[in-house]
């Protein structure tokens, strides 16, 4: 890198809460770091500097949820070299997506007290049902280590060590005890990726799938074990519907279980 | 392997009221000890100091998928088998640094990490986890490439093994030869004999440093009655175990059934989750992991543990060799009870049991396999999965 300009790095808000965003902010003492190797470009959570495209890297956190964010998307796709999508909604839906089990329009009509101004597609969709991506960062949030593993692989042309194997490897390599087997708890580690070095094992709660299914899941399998553990069938559809309700290994066996 | 140097194995008691003496003795020794203790509802093995940070009192139920405590009013040492923990995670560490590299200008300098060199012992090691260390040393320490980190990790360890008497339901040691009576590669082993009005420690030395330890130690040398009464614990307890694996011709049998429809079946219950191989005290794969800082200024090369049940472990050029959960399960059920022979002239299993009590599903390789055996050899058609 050295001599060259600095890469321009975008960041880019749809429906989500910005948890995302503020991984990066919480970033801290790395975020010195990171604005000394990349130009912050556009990152209207920490300033409102905003410098034309187009961008090296853009990261695009939130799902498609209205016609307005499913035009926008294609117009950052075009300014971006490269799209990383980050978190749970802007890859899998999100939370949001919980919606997409029932119809809006109920919804709307219940909640909002003027709901002709509502403007809402039917489903909230991930970012790449729009358009193509080159690399996703998944979770809710996302893990700060994981997003500077990103960038500092994209600086340094180098593979992310991004694993998309179960949270169960890495909670066995941490060393903790396993809460399935020692206590019954059910924990979704078994299908979902790791990334979180495996948390909420470690302070004795299962695991709630932030980061969706890892590349191998056995939903079906896992929703067997669950039986196992007495949970209801309802029970279980809850199990798998959280942040990443809408990712499809999860929304099938969930849907299978609803019937 | 410490080596037995001792003329002739000496056998001695130790009242539990004097254990404390055998641990200050250890730690006087220059060792840190590490052994099994209550953690988050299992025994886990961690650092300890007391005999009280043993799990005084408490058995373990284990079953396939399945671990739970049960507190007795019995002030027992070691009435338990083995936990979720094995020794590998202080020798061959789940994340370990292998080198590190500097830039200066436009060149870099490498840096090898200092070599840990501990001088640790462990405690309460059971007959199965012997074997498994003595696997993992010929496997790291015996032939042309070295681990170096391994070696000297493992070279100033203190073993003191306990006798089993209380198996868990998973064991099963007996179908190996591997336990449930530790028959070599420790310095001192333990039996913990409690009967009305006795209780204690029969100590069997098994090298020149455990011979050294037992000089310094409150015993008296163990009379006939005592040996005899330490030999039913440990005969008792091998009676108890009542899982079996059937090792005739299984070798032999595991190729014939290699395209056997079983597989898909147990595939359909396995998650691909990796605890079985996290768990397992022989399986040593890892991969090698590089990371650098934003800058590039320092790059890490770091070995972590990896698992034949990821599809990154078989990525070749072009994806996964194993791409399916079948063939991920059959490499690995494989690779321990047959391909192990041919590559290591031994058995890759212990019959410890952890991976069919750790498995969430509770997916029992002595089960499978014993189906798999049951099941008449028919040559047919496979689509080469
Ligand atoms: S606690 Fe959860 S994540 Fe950890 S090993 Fe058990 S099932 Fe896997
Ligand atoms: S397998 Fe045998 S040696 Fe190992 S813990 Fe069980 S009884 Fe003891
Ligand atoms: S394969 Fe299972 S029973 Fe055998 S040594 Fe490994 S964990 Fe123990
Ligand atoms: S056999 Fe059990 S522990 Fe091993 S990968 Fe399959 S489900 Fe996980």
């Amino acid at each position: 890198m050295a001599g060259k300009r600095k890469p321009k790095l975008a960041v880019w808000k749809f429906a989500s809460c910005d948890g995302c965003q503020l991984s990066l902010l919480d970033c801290e003492d790395e975020l010195l770091a990171v604005t000394g190797v990349v130009e912050i470009a556009n990152f209207p959570e920490a300033s409102r500097r905003v410098v034309g495209g187009p961008y090296d890297i853009s990261l695009v956190e939130g799902s498609i949820t209205t016609p307005h964010d499913a035009e926008r998307i294609h117009r950052v796709r075009r300014a971006s070299k490269l799209l990383i999508t980050i978190g749970a909604c802007a890859t899998a839906g999100g939370i949001q997506a919980l919606r997409n089990f029932a119809d809006v329009d109920d919804f709307i009509s219940i909640v909002y007290p003027s709901p002709q101004y509502i403007t809402a597609l039917a489903k909230s969709t991930p970012i790449s049902d729009h358009i193509p991506v080159d690399f996703e960062l998944r979770g809710c949030p996302i893990n700060k280590y994981q997003l500077l593993e990103v960038v500092g692989a994209l600086l340094n042309g180098r593979k992310p060590n991004i694993p998309p194997y179960s949270v169960c490897l890495e909670c066995k390599r941490r060393g903790t005890v396993c809460v399935l087997v020692a206590q019954g708890t059910p924990c979704l580690g078994p299908v979902t990726q790791a990334g979180c070095n495996a948390l909420c094992p470690s302070y004795n709660r299962g695991c709630y799938g932030c980061f969706g299914p890892q590349d191998s899941p056995n939903v079906a399998g896992f929703a067997a074990v669950l039986e196992q553990l007495n949970l209801r069938h309802d029970d279980i559809v809850r199990a798998l519907r959280g942040f990443n309700a809408f990712a499809e290994p999860f929304r099938k066996v969930s849907e299978a279980y609803e019937k | 392997m410490p080596v037995d140097t001792s003329p002739e194995k000496a056998i001695y008691v130790l009242e539990t009221g004097d254990f404390q003496t055998l641990l200050d003795a250890v730690m006087e020794r220059g060792h840190s000890i590490f052994g099994p203790v209550l953690r988050d509802g299992a025994i886990t093995y961690d650092a300890l100091h007391r005999d009280t940070d043993l799990p005084l009192g408490w058995n373990d139920r284990q079953q396939a998928g399945s671990y739970r405590l049960v507190k007795t009013k019995r002030k027992t040492f070691f009435a338990y088998a083995v936990g979720p923990h094995s020794w590998k995670k202080f020798l061959h560490p789940p994340s370990d640094m292998l080198c590190a590299a500097q830039r200066i200008d436009d060149r870099f300098s490498i840096n090898e990490p200092d070599r840990e060199h501990p001088r640790r012992a462990f405690l309460g090691v059971r007959s199965c986890e012997l074997h498994a260390l003595a696997i993992h040393d010929k496997i790291f320490t015996d032939g042309p490439f070295i681990n170096e980190a391994y070696r000297r990790r493992r070279q100033d360890i203190l073993i003191i093994a306990v006798n089993c008497s209380h198996p868990s339901e998973t064991c099963f040691c007996t179908s190996l030869q591997t336990g449930p009576r530790a028959t070599g590669g420790f310095d001192l082993a333990l039996t913990e004999v409690l009967t009305s009005g006795n209780h204690h420690f029969i100590i069997e030395t098994g090298s020149a440093a455990g011979a050294e330890l037992c000089a310094r130690l409150p015993v008296r040398k163990a009379a006939r009655t005592d040996i005899e009464a330490a030999e039913k614990v440990t005969s008792a307890a091998a009676k108890k175990i009542r899982r079996s694996l059937n090792t005739e011709e299984l070798r032999e049998t595991l190729d014939q059934k290699f395209s056997d429809p079983h597989w898909g079946q147990i595939a359909d219950r396995c998650l691909a989750c990796g605890n079985c191989t996290m768990v397992c005290p022989t399986c040593f794969c890892s991969t090698v992991e590089d990371t650098t800082t934003l800058t590039g200024e320092h790059a890490e090369r770091r070995l972590k543990w990896d698992s034949c049940f990821t599809a990154e472990f078989s990525y070749i050029h072009g994806g996964s060799i194993r791409s399916s959960t079948l063939s991920r399960y059959r490499q690995w059920l494989t690779h321990k009870l047959a391909y192990w022979f041919d590559q290591f002239g031994m058995c890759g299993c212990v019959g410890c049991g952890r991976c069919i009590t750790w498995c969430p599903a509770g997916i029992d390789l002595t089960e499978e396999t014993r189906k798999l055996q049951e099941k008449k050899f028919v040559i047919r058609r496979t689509n080469g999965r």
